[in-house]
């Protein structure tokens, strides 16, 4: 029998893959898709020093890596139930038959929240994660022009991705308020959490007025105040704090957004709509853990807003209460891939050490110790409040 | 209509090497690209809808592309509700959308 089975082949479940094999233990990984790598690919930023950070040269060194240790790998399968054989072992069901192992590490990442705007169903609409898998990995364009809903790290970065691929985008806008989606439609929360990525801006004069306005409620008031209707623009593409999308248009396909004009609270300016002429329609409505399967498994779960939602109940070297199962990436919470590697390991390892009943405890307390720092360095925090969240579980 | 193939890319470098590979939708010839999925290939050729919703016919097309919403959901050579997002082109495989269904039971039988 397998000692560990890992369903998921993105940045966490890779990582742990790697350090479950070179620690001895015989490892399967599952995946519904056709390549290794999960959300890595596709990924596309801008390191500080300037260096490019390409997701599928990542995916593709830990690949290989995981295939030189002999991980065997059942891509393009879908897991879609667990359970527990007698106590002891892991049986999981998928369309390709049923697999077992004596430990199983959950690493499905996040799903994307949707925000329901009147003609969301059309084709043309999508979330904005689709459009980054279909530019950077399938390398087509979303469409000929289109306009981004939602304005939040993500989208961000992705608008940032569609532009270099040669995508045109009429900007990015907020969503409608009246879809619950308080923090996400009022320009002045969303200039607040706009000003945590401040950063990452592309110029300078730009860093030092986030930074005055980050330690200011009086110039963030000023600034959402005179906050012009056209937007800022960030890397050429208009961001619009003022603007929302009340509806989607089109027959057969998106023809068109209504956008409309907001206040400073997010109310729509009677009299303000025009309609834009797009053929493609980004949502991002931000990500939450990708549980099913850990809840399949009878793991308890909390409720963390700032990792994303409902995630599972883990301890700091990711085990759960469920015996024999783990858990690591962006299901334990909503963070960046470079924290879902550190996890990855730090899971491998602990995995390992339970098998060969050495107490390892260095190399748990380094991999323990990584996690953390990757998580303090990280460039993109996708919440405010993650450290806070992380000393809910762990303590 | 110009193509939506990102054939060159500033960082991830020029897409020029893969194989043609035709393969049918709903009895039309699509040329597609190895390694494409076959969610890829139709939106390259033009086609976003992909199903008819089974009740009220309205076109659907990928939401999420990365198989989690079902969206997407076409009949390969026979197989009903598989995820174009996910599936890989391959020669020759018959892909149609979903349908519309028929709704015997509902307000007394459709008109």
């Amino acid at each position: 029998m397998i000692d560990c089975l890992i369903v998921g082949a993105g940045p966490a479940g890779l990582s742990a893959a790697i350090a479950c094999a070179e620690n001895g233990l015989s490892t399967m990984v599952l995946d519904e898709f056709m390549k290794p790598g999960g959300r890595l690919l596709g990924q596309l930023h801008e390191e500080p020093n300037g260096i490019w950070w390409n997701g599928i040269d990542e995916a593709e060194k830990l690949y290989q890596r995981a295939k030189a240790l002999s991980i065997s790998f059942h891509l393009e399968t879908s897991v879609c139930h667990l359970e527990k054989v007698d106590g002891k072992y892991w049986t999981l069901h998928t369309d390709k038959g049923k697999f077992s192992g004596k430990n199983l590490l959950i690493a499905t990442g996040a799903a994307e929240q949707s925000l329901p705007i009147p003609g969301w169903t059309l084709p043309g609409v999508m979330s904005i994660g689709a459009a980054q898998v279909m530019a950077n990995v399938h390398r087509v364009k979303p469409g000929h022009r289109g306009i981004v809903i939602g304005v939040n790290v993500l989208s961000a970065a992705i608008a940032r991705e569609l532009l270099l691929a040669g995508v045109n985008l009429e900007g990015i806008v907020l969503p409608p308020r009246y879809l619950l989606t308080k923090g996400q439609s009022e320009p002045k929360d969303v200039f607040q959490s706009l000003l945590h990525m401040v950063h990452l801006a592309p110029s300078h004069l730009m860093k030092i007025g986030g930074k005055m306005a980050l330690k200011s409620s009086f110039i963030r008031k000023m600034a959402v105040g005179t906050y012009p209707k056209k937007g800022f623009k960030v890397w050429g593409m208009p961001i619009k704090l003022k603007q929302t999308v009340t509806e989607i248009i089109g027959k057969e396909n998106v023809e068109g957004v209504k956008v409309a004009s907001v206040d400073s609270s997010g109310n729509i300016i009677e009299g303000s709509e025009e309609i834009l002429p797009v053929d493609f329609v980004c949502i991002s409505g931000g990500l939450y853990p990708l549980a099913e399967l850990v809840s399949l498994a009878g793991c308890p779960f909390k409720y963390i807003p700032s990792l994303g939602g409902h995630v599972p109940v883990h301890d700091h070297n990711m085990q759960t209460p469920v015996e024999g199962l783990y858990v690591a990436g962006n299901v334990t919470g909503i963070e960046s891939a470079k924290v879902a590697m550190a996890q990855g390991h730090l899971a491998g390892l602990s995995i390992s050490s339970q098998k060969n009943k050495v107490s390892d405890g260095e190399a748990l307390q380094n991999a323990r110790e990584s996690v953390v720092s990757t998580r303090t360095n990280a460039l993109i925090h996708f919440h405010p409040d993650i450290l806070d969240g992380r000393r809910r579980l762990y303590g | 209509m110009k193509t939506l193939r990102i054939k060159k890319h500033p960082i991830l470098g020029p897409d020029d090497f893969r194989n043609t590979v035709a393969f049918t939708y709903n009895g039309k010839t699509i040329n597609a690209l190895e390694g494409d999925t076959l969610a890829a290939a139709l939106l390259a050729n033009g086609i976003r809808s992909l199903r008819a919703h089974e009740e009220s016919g309205s076109p659907r097309s990928f939401y999420c592309n990365i198989g989690h919403c079902f969206e997407c959901r076409v009949t390969v050579n026979g197989k009903e509700g598989v995820r174009a997002c996910l599936t890989p082109v391959s020669r020759g495989v018959v892909v149609e959308s979903g349908k519309k269904l028929p709704l015997p039971f509902k307000d007394g039988g459709e008109k």
